[in-house]
């Protein structure tokens, strides 16, 4: 097996890549795109420490991240869809409400 | 090297590339989605080099065939073409972001070479179908359950929110 | 080495539940008027009222009269009831009760208060029945009236410091009710405020007293406020003496002397004597039953019983004696000269009053204790009789306070010139009233006083104030009852004798003006008459204050009376010569010596003076430095509004951007966050 260092090393570049996009772009899309890019760094991470000590505990929560991921993502999609009938824009400057 | 190991560097650096294709990719939503897609079919192949077999699997299933399948639906439900920065709007929450996310990146980096444990030795069968399986309906039934509750709520939430007004 | 004295044992007291009723009657009869008036806004009836205020007075006199008559009962040296009610203060060691002592001087403090208070309360009925104005005005006097009696009342019976000062500025409150009773007008409201601050002032001298005193026997091992402890253990600290500091001039001073200072300095205030006693005559703007009861009778003797009931203090303390006796003294000499010159009939009292309570306290530092106690006594029955028959006039001028404008009204008013003529009488000394025979006693101790210094001075000021005294009390006598009338006809057609219950106290306070002063003949007339004990008051009082045995030789004493009776005849026969005989000579005498009368008739000039040395400075810093400074501009300015502001220049201004609705800003601060945390956890 790679060092488990090198695994690390890929999972927090894919997470920061995922935090600078959902930092950087405007579509709300994109955003949650980026959030699923790090949840999956995370997964990467947890099947990694999974292997080193041999417990499938690791497995099985990336299995539950899974599952989180597709219900949010569900969800946030279901979201954007209604934004986008109101607003005609799917432009997180837009939807600035969340303030006070 | 062995062979595993060439394979994971090239399937990180797959996924590390078209990871990064994905966020700079201003003009296209839909090349943004693919990328995307790409990233978790590496992701996994890396999978399966740390034998998670099961998880690799359902990544591929779940994550890279429905997930990224419903963002690609979403984006050309919406009709969705660029992302371009409209003019005056300012640059620097977004750069002072990045430089914040990146200083992260290395502050942790050193720190992860040292003191990492030595890999186990597997039973037979880790990570395979009947293992993880076994695990799932066994030890670990409760966050199984609670899963299941949460993908009903999802459903319920989704079909609400995306639902056209009876007019 | 001298060894450290012992205590003394405490005098042992019989307990008894009868004294608590004494004081409590009045404060039910107060507690009823004030939820009525105050909560339930109703008012009684003329009648209710009276029942229940002059009612519960009187009862309290009875019961007094009753626990007088089981102390007589009791073993002479003995005699003590104790009332603990309930334990007031619990701290430590030290606990304060609730309790009431009755011993031979409070028996004595408690006929006084309340038989004269009873004849005062019988009195204001008749006298406040004038006041139409309104109803309600009529139940709040008495409200306040009981007040005052139950507050007075605890004064007296107190069994230790702590109760006896709960009375002490109770009766110091009920005074600023009753001067500011009529407060419409300002000036009274004005000159209530005067007399309790004053107060205030002699007050912060007698809590200074009060701790030093607890603080030293608790120290030698008595932490004790009770009386009957502190006298007990009073000699184990009696011969300490107490380094001032340099500010108040360094040296060593007796601690007795210190405490019997500041104790006396409590008295000053509350009983008027220089440099204290500027808010008896402004306390004249109360109504004339006020005057009588609480000026005369028995607030301002609350400082005489004080100096009485700590004699010990004093005893160890001959500095403190020494000033109080010529503080007295001074006082006494200091009002009569303002005395001879006023023209309001309750100015002259009330100046007559501070004179008086000077007497009281030249005999208190003498060491002639039962002396002073015994001229309180005369001078409640003459002095109210005085203040009650001036009400008299009063009402039958129609609210004419100006002697300048009466005369000639004795043939209207027969039984208040009468009245009037016997407390005049008893107060300026005439041989068997009982002005007399007190004020011969304290002459007495003053010229037999060896360890005050120059006490030969005092007695020749005492002698010299009587003749005084008689001078302005008949100068007051015959401008209003002799001579022709000087008001408007329309006046002298209304004068009248008022009613019954006006002038049936005047009456009974006549007979015990003329004969009260039987409870304390001096032994040289039991001599010769054969009677042995005479003075039936000092051995009564004997218990609590021992007795004071002047060295003088029985024929020396007899001179010494022969030569006050003198003085005071000189006075009367000036008085009759100046306004009955030749009334042009006073105006003479006026434009003469101008500059004189100006001074004395203007009081010295002393509230001008204490205008201009504290109060105008003290309204000044008040209204500039802690109105404008302190509580418009810091209190206000910097900390409730600058508060404001500055929370509002941080929110308002800054930190509403932190939340924009923007979701991407929110992110950014939570990975700023985790770049901190990490950071911390890492570097």
């Amino acid at each position: 097996m790679v060092p488990l260092s090198h695994v690390i090393w890929l999972s927090a570049a894919l997470f920061t890549i995922g935090v600078i996009g959902a930092l950087t772009r405007r579509n709300l899309i994109v955003i949650l795109m980026s959030i699923e890019l790090m949840l999956n760094a995370v997964n990467l991470s947890l099947v990694g420490f999974a292997r080193v000590w041999g417990d499938l505990g690791g497995q099985v929560f990336v299995l539950m991240v899974i599952a989180v991921a597709a219900a949010e993502v569900a969800v946030g999609l279901g979201i954007v869809i209604s934004l986008f009938r109101n607003r005609d824009s799917v432009n997180v400057e837009d939807v600035s409400l969340l303030k006070w | 090297m062995t062979a595993s190991a060439v394979l994971f560097y090239l399937f990180g650096a797959l996924a590390l590339g078209s990871a990064i294709a994905m966020v700079l990719n201003v003009r296209n939503t839909v090349a943004a989605a693919l990328s995307l897609v790409v990233t978790m079919i590496a992701l996994a192949g890396v999978f399966v080099l740390l034998d998670a077999f099961l998880v690799g699997a359902i990544q591929i299933m779940v994550y890279a065939g429905a997930i990224v399948v419903l963002f690609l639906f979403v984006v050309m439900l919406l009709n969705l073409r660029t992302d371009l920065f409209p003019p005056g709007r300012s640059f620097l929450p977004k750069v002072l972001g990045v430089v914040a996310a990146l200083c992260l990146l290395a502050l942790l980096v050193p720190r992860i070479g040292a003191h990492l444990p030595a890999p186990a030795l597997l039973p037979e069968g880790f990570g395979g179908f009947r293992t993880v399986g076994l695990a799932l309906f066994t030890r670990y039934l409760l966050p199984l359950e609670v899963a299941s509750l949460l993908l009903l709520a999802a459903i319920v939430g989704a079909v609400v929110l995306a639902k056209r007004r009876i007019d | 080495m001298v060894e450290a004295a012992r205590a003394l044992p405490t005098l042992a007291a019989t307990p008894s539940t009868l004294l608590r009723w004494i004081p409590l009657l009045p404060l039910i009869a107060a507690v009823v008027h004030g939820v009525m008036l105050g909560l339930l806004r109703r008012t009684l009836s003329r009648g209710a009222v009276i029942a229940l205020s002059v009612g519960s007075v009187i009862a309290s006199f009875l019961l007094s009269v009753v626990a007088f008559g089981q102390l007589i009962g009791l073993p002479e040296g003995q005699r003590a009831f104790v009332d603990d009610v309930y334990t007031w203060i619990g701290a430590g060691r030290f606990s304060a009760e609730m309790s009431f002592l009755l011993d031979p001087l409070s028996a004595v403090m408690i006929l006084v208060v309340t038989g004269v208070g009873s004849l005062i309360h019988v009195y204001s009925v008749g006298y406040m029945d004038d006041d139409h104005r309104d109803d309600k005005g009529f139940q709040r006097f008495f409200c306040y009236l009981n007040l005052f009696t139950f507050s007075m009342l605890m004064l007296v019976l107190g069994d230790n410091l702590l109760v006896l000062f709960l009375g002490w500025e109770g009766v110091g409150l009920c005074s600023y009710l009753l001067i500011g009773f009529w407060y419409m007008d300002k000036w009274n409201a004005y000159c209530g405020s005067k007399a309790f601050i004053v107060n205030r002032i002699g007050d912060f001298g007698f809590l200074l007293g009060i701790f030093l005193l607890f603080s030293s026997l608790a120290a030698a091992g008595h932490p004790t406020v009770a009386f009957r402890d502190i006298a007990a253990a009073f000699p184990r600290i009696a011969e300490q003496t107490v380094q001032m500091p340099d500010l108040l001039g360094g040296g060593e001073w007796k601690l007795a002397t210190l405490i019997g200072v500041l104790f006396f300095v409590g008295a000053m205030g509350k009983s008027a004597q220089i440099p204290l006693y500027v808010w008896l005559p402004d306390a004249m703007a109360g109504p004339t039953p006020v005057s009588a009861l609480i000026h005369a009778a028995t607030m301002v003797t609350a400082g005489v019983y004080m100096v009485c009931r700590l004699n010990f203090v004093y005893t160890a303390g001959p500095g403190a004696a020494a000033l109080v006796a010529w503080i007295g003294g001074v006082t006494a000499l200091f009002a009569a000269t303002i005395a001879i010159t006023q023209t309001d009939i309750k100015k002259v009292l009330a100046y007559s009053t501070v004179s008086q309570l000077g007497y009281m306290f030249v005999a208190a530092g003498c060491g002639a204790f039962s002396g002073a106690i015994f001229h309180l006594a005369t001078h409640a029955f003459f002095k109210a009789l005085l203040f009650l028959g001036a009400g008299s006039v009063i009402l039958a001028m129609h609210h004419e306070q100006d002697v300048d404008k009466m005369g000639g009204l004795r043939k209207a008013i027969p039984i208040t010139h009468w009245t009037f003529l016997v407390g005049v009488l008893a107060i300026s000394g005439i041989p068997f009233f009982s002005g007399f025979f007190s004020k011969d006693e304290i002459l007495l101790a003053a010229h037999g006083a060896e360890q005050i210094p120059g006490h030969e001075a005092l007695w020749a000021i005492g002698l010299f104030t009587a003749g005084l005294t008689a001078l302005y009390m008949f100068r007051l006598y015959f401008r209003t009852f002799h001579g022709s009338f000087r008001g408007t006809s329309e006046q002298l057609h209304h004068v009248h004798e008022p009613a019954q219950t006006v002038l049936v106290p005047l009456v009974v306070l006549a007979v015990l003006s003329a004969a009260g002063g039987l409870i304390g003949v001096p032994q040289v007339y039991g001599d010769i008459l054969g009677v042995k004990n005479a003075n039936s008051l000092a051995h009564f009082l004997a218990q609590v204050v021992g007795l004071h045995e002047a060295e003088v030789p029985q024929a020396e004493e007899l001179r010494l009376a022969a030569l006050a009776v003198l003085v005071a005849s000189i006075g009367i026969a000036l008085a009759w010569w100046l306004y009955v005989q030749a009334p042009s000579v006073p105006q003479r005498v006026r434009e003469s010596v101008g500059w004189a009368y100006r001074l004395l008739f203007g009081k010295y000039y002393v509230d001008e003076l204490y205008d201009m040395l504290f109060v105008n400075p003290l309204k000044w810093i008040s209204e500039n430095v802690f109105y404008k400074g302190v509580d418009a501009g810091l209190v206000d300015g910097v900390l409730v509004n600058g508060s404001a502001n500055a929370v509002q220049a941080v929110a308002a201004r800054a930190l509403k951007y932190l939340q924009s609705g923007f979701a991407q800003s929110y992110l950014f601060f939570m990975v700023a966050g985790a770049l901190a945390i990490v950071a911390w956890l890492v570097v």
